[in-house]
């Protein structure tokens, strides 16, 4: 198993723990040369220039350039470490086009997980080996954190909104998951593991389940279930916006302003509908706050992106 | 004993109603020093329990409680408290030549609502605890924790006008009451610290008084400022509530630094190595400080290019320290150094803020605090700036001045072997949490999985022997008050103004206007033995 | 308060003014955190914000301004007043106009309480996503404004007596200092008026 940094950081699974084991090394290397270098200056002007010591002390000159020089330098040095992190930094944003989607709830003082086509965790993920995996998380009462030492990943989970966090993993085997955001009494044992499997394996493992509908599907029927479809539909009496391809179209508002209809907009409508009237529209729709748990707005937000262009 | 500030008055009143700086100091010192310790015993609790991976010490909600109250404590009612108030307090009027403060009974006042602050964060303490951690994050704190969280928030809010008092005092006294001829560039840097730390008291602290005050409305009223399930941002709590925390760390640090630069150069006998640029790297911290507070929420959902501009600002305000630890260590050079206990703190700290400061790098570096923040590496890092680098600067300071404030020494070995105890035990209880967070530890964790269990027994041990470091001042100094050898007016042979003066000091500080040095840290190391001045110890 | 020699001979730094300078400071970031609420609410919540504001009570909003302003000058010209006698009433003037408005302010909070804008159970406009929080922040920054003006009318009672007797402690330079402290809570109502008032109003 592929360790980072001399064994310093644990086992090292996944593509970015292998750049951030890099910088992290060479950080090592740099912080621990400056460290050693100033501990060992201060020892030994303490003892050569103990008091008693029989040594030259003539005052030493002005020294404007050293200041300069140790001013210079290490900004220098620091901008290239920004440098080098930021740019890892904005690759760890962006997830890789046919990512495999996986949605995240985290709850006082649990993990739920669900793939795409339907399988459901608890407190486990189970992803392949050598794909890159998007999880959408979200919270269903205070923040929690998403942590996977092995990935040296870790992202925020909030409630009220999705925050996104994507992988590769490299090696295959179980590591930690961990809440890293103080959430409560049980913060400490909300804790799970992440099983990377070879992609065969995971492919059996994902049609082995039980079966359940994929998302999407379930979205759909939580669509018709709660009623969406008695007014948003084109047979509807109702005059009510058509939602087929609605996801990353842009609307326009009866306050004048045009929006993209992104995944927020979606939810708010969903929740708060009275926050952005479509022009045209009257404001009848009913909110949904309430009814509708972060599982079930992902699924309809899931059946919605389904829905294709008309 | 002769006249001083010590016997102007003996009743209780005396000193309850007193406008003398250097009596508030004392009350101060004596409150913070029972602070200290109530933070400290949370603190030993703490250890205790993580020595073993399970939860048997204590329950999940009382582990909870103790690291809140240990935060809670020790950064408000100790740490930002410490040096200004004490050292701050006692010897800014006397390193200027004043005879106290410029406005003597808001000083007072300030330490009325210190303590009352205190009072009603202890009472919600001892009522049964916060279980919020120090930092509140909502919508935790405001929705979903069943404790006495509006209480120990109006502490903290009472507190904080005891800081904004104490800061305008500083500034104005700073402004007015400088001795004829004792221009800024002239003043010692212990009083460039003082001043940059109370422009930020009195800039940052109102915006912790209004978070405060919001979350307890959010509290009692669901109003839904941060709470998403009525529209609110819980992320608007973390810009402000870290716009006061950010700059609040320098708060404790800068007036630390101010202490090892008068305590190196007497140590070392040489004027501390470039005056100017360590006058400027203070008031650089100090403004650049105000620039950084995203660095903390990195992972928090706020947008990359937040992260991005707080990442490059965050390296930017390293530079001024890393000047400041430059120019200790070549103050050092060519020095006549002896290695009294001020002197063993002082070059304690040097080591321990580098170490601290270095570490900082790696959390502003973007990827690296991905995988390190919210784990015991954070931990490790404010712990060596504010344990290793603060709390050893206050005791160096403490040490150093001792004999000024109280007119007694204290006994040189057992205060030196005290200062290695600190140093030895400190290192083994938090250099260990690096690896720990490197290994994906988290924090405020009460169970832990067992394959970190070594490192964490490690940090315990030497929390018992940080724990004896601590315990002894409280002896050898109670020793010194009773009988400790009479001190002179400078047994340190330093160039303060302060030191012109009989220790104790009289009320009104200067019997004859002191003399004001050309230069501050006027030190030869080429003096040779007994001219120096460093009186003999029995 | 000032007694020992100073910096420079001949100039003398009045630190009472500079304290009140620096406690101002802090102030300004004390009311800047409630700015910043506002300005997040007004961006997260356009439609409701300027909706909620038009709830409020323009008219008494509007004179409750030129009480203040008046106010102001007042005390200005109490501070400028050379005969202590003068100084008093003007004084005494300032501190009834600020007792004015605190009462048209709790006429106007009386009426707001009374039509359902006051943020808990039976909010009347629950309908329309930020207004709770728009009136939360009403009551907020004028509440903690209220508080720094009942601070200041105390203030100004203290050395309106004091003048009256012609006390060491409430001659000019303790009066200017005061009414630097009054100017400020009057600054500060002149940003909170518009924001709270005035938005949207033409729509």
């Amino acid at each position: 198993m592929t360790t980072g940094a001399w064994h310093l950081l644990g086992p090292q699974a996944s593509t970015a723990a292998a750049r951030t084991d890099a910088l992290f090394l060479a950080m090592l290397l740099l912080c621990g040369a400056v460290a050693a270098g100033l501990c060992t200056l201060v020892v030994v002007f303490s003892i050569r220039y103990r008091r008693g010591a029989n040594v030259d002390r003539t005052p030493p000159r002005d020294a404007t350039r050293l200041e300069v020089a140790w001013t210079l330098t290490p900004l220098v040095i620091f901008f290239g470490i920004f440098a080098w992190s930021a740019h890892d930094y904005v690759g760890e944003q962006r997830p890789p086009p046919g990512a495999l989607p996986v949605t995240v709830v985290a709850k006082q003082w649990m993990w739920k997980l669900q793939h795409r086509e339907g399988r459901r965790e608890i407190n486990e993920l189970h992803v392949p080996r050598g794909e890159p995996v998007v999880l959408t998380m979200s919270s269903e009462d205070a923040i929690h954190s998403f942590f996977v030492p092995a990935f040296r990943l870790k992202q925020d989970v909030l409630p009220g909104r999705w925050t996104r966090l994507w992988f590769t993993a490299t090696e295959a085997g179980e590591f930690p998951l961990f809440c890293a955001e103080y959430c409560g009494t049980e913060h400490s044992r909300m804790i799970g593991r992440i099983v990377v499997m070879p992609p065969a394996d995971f492919g059996r493992w994902l049609r082995s389940g039980p079966a359940q509908p994929s998302r999407a599907q379930y979205g759909f029927a939580l669509f018709r279930q709660l009623g969406c479809s008695g007014c948003h539909d084109a047979r509807s009496t109702i005059h009510a916006p058509l939602l087929d391809g609605i996801a990353g179209r842009t609307v326009h508002l009866a306050d004048g302003r045009s929006v993209v209809a992104d995944d927020q907009y979606l939810r708010d409508s969903i929740l708060v509908p009275e926050k952005d009237i479509v022009a045209g529209f009257a404001p009848v729709m009913p909110s949904f706050a309430g009814q509708v748990g972060e599982e079930d707005l992902d699924a309809l937000v899931e059946y919605l992106h389904s829905t294709g262009s008309p | 004993m002769s006249a001083s500030y010590l016997t102007d008055g003996l009743t209780i009143r005396s000193w309850l109603a007193t406008t003398d700086h250097k009596r508030i100091a004392i009350l101060y010192a004596i409150a913070i020093t029972g602070f200290f310790f109530v933070g400290g015993a949370a603190a030993t609790i703490i250890r205790l329990e993580l020595a073993t991976p399970a939860g048997d010490l204590v329950g999940h909600d009382t582990y909870n409680k103790l690291f809140t109250a240990h935060g809670v404590i020790m950064v408000w009612l100790f740490l930002i408290p410490s040096i200004p108030s004490v050292l701050g307090n006692f010897l800014l009027p006397l390193m200027i030549g004043a005879s106290d403060l410029a406005f003597p009974r808001i000083n007072l006042l300030s330490w009325y609502l210190y303590v009352a602050g205190g009072l009603v964060t202890l009472a919600a303490l001892f009522l049964g605890g916060v279980d919020t951690g120090w930092t509140f994050y909502t919508p935790y704190s405001t929705m979903f924790s069943n404790t006495w969280v509006t209480l120990v928030l109006v502490g903290v809010f009472i507190t904080g006008f005891s800081s904004i008092a104490t800061g305008v005092n500083f500034i104005v006294t700073l402004h007015a009451l400088r001795a004829p001829g004792l221009t800024w560039f002239k003043l010692p840097l212990f009083a460039w610290a003082i001043y940059a730390t109370s422009l930020i008291l009195v800039l940052a602290t109102p915006v912790l008084a209004i978070t405060t005050l919001l979350v307890v409305a959010e509290r009692l009223f669901q109003v839904g400022i941060f709470d998403p399930a009525f529209g609110g941002d819980p992320l608007l709590f973390q810009h402000l509530f870290w716009f006061y925390s950010h700059p609040a760390v320098y708060v404790m640090v800068l007036p630390a630094m101010g202490v090892v630069s008068e305590v190196l150069p007497c140590f070392a006998r040489r004027p501390v190595f470039g005056y100017r640029a360590m006058a400027w790297a203070i008031l650089g911290i100090a403004s650049v400080g105000f620039l950084v507070w995203g660095h903390h929420m990195f992972v928090s959902g706020q947008s990359p290019a937040a992260s991005l501009a707080f990442s490059l600002l965050s390296f930017i305000v390293a530079i001024p320290s890393a000047i400041k630890v430059f120019n200790w260590t070549a103050t050092l050079y060519k020095g006549a150094i002896r290695f009294d206990a001020p002197m063993l703190y002082a070059l304690g700290f040097v080591g321990l803020f580098t170490i601290g400061g270095l570490t900082g790098l790696f959390l502003a570096s973007l990827t690296l605090d991905v995988h390190l923040t919210d784990t015991y590496f954070v931990v490790a890092h404010f712990h060596y700036i504010m344990v290793g680098g603060a709390v050893m600067a206050y005791f160096a300071g403490l040490h150093f001045w001792w004999p000024k404030a109280t007119g007694r020494m204290y006994h040189e070995l057992w205060s030196r072997i005290a200062a290695v105890l600190v140093f030895v035990g400190f290192n083994l209880t938090f250099f260990p949490q690096f690896l720990l967070g490197a290994q994906g530890m988290p924090r405020r964790y009460h169970t832990y999985p067992p394959e970190f269990q070594v490192l964490n027994l490690f940090s315990s041990a030497g929390a018992g022997v940080l724990a004896i470091g601590y315990l002894m001042p409280l002896a050898y100094f109670a020793w010194s008050l009773l009988r400790g050898a009479k001190a002179g007016d400078n047994p340190f042979a330093a160039t303060g103004i302060e030191w012109q003066t009989r220790s104790p000091p009289p009320t009104h500080n200067f019997e004859i206007p002191p003399f004001v040095p050309p230069r501050p840290y006027d030190y030869d190391a080429q003096e040779s033995g007994p001219a120096s001045g460093l009186e003999v110890k029995p | 308060m000032t007694r020992d020699a100073h910096a420079l001979p001949g100039v003398e730094p009045d630190a009472g003014k500079l304290g009140m300078w620096a406690f101002l400071a802090s102030e300004v970031l004390f009311f800047g955190g409630l700015f910043v609420a506002y300005l997040y609410g007004r961006t997260h919540w356009p439609q409701g914000w300027s909706g909620a504001s038009r709830h409020t009570d323009v008219v008494l909003g509007t004179v409750n301004t030129a009480v203040l302003l008046t106010s102001s000058a007042l005390v200005a010209l109490g501070a400028a007043a050379p005969a202590r006698r003068l100084s008093a009433r003007l004084l005494w003037s300032t501190a009834a106009l600020g007792v004015l408005f605190l009462a048209i302010k709790g006429v106007e909070w009386h009426a707001e309480w009374r039509d359902g804008l006051v943020p808990g159970v039976d909010f009347a406009l629950a309908d329309t996503p930020g207004a709770e929080e728009f009136f939360a922040l009403y009551f907020v920054m004028t509440g903690l404004h209220g508080v720094h003006m009942l601070l200041g009318i105390a203030l100004l009672a203290v050395l309106a007596t004091g003048a009256r007797r012609d006390r060491p402690w409430a001659q000019a330079r303790q009066v200017e200092v005061a009414a630097l402290y009054w100017h400020f809570v009057d600054v500060v109502w002149i940003f909170l008026y518009p924001l709270l008032y005035l938005v949207s109003r033409h729509g």
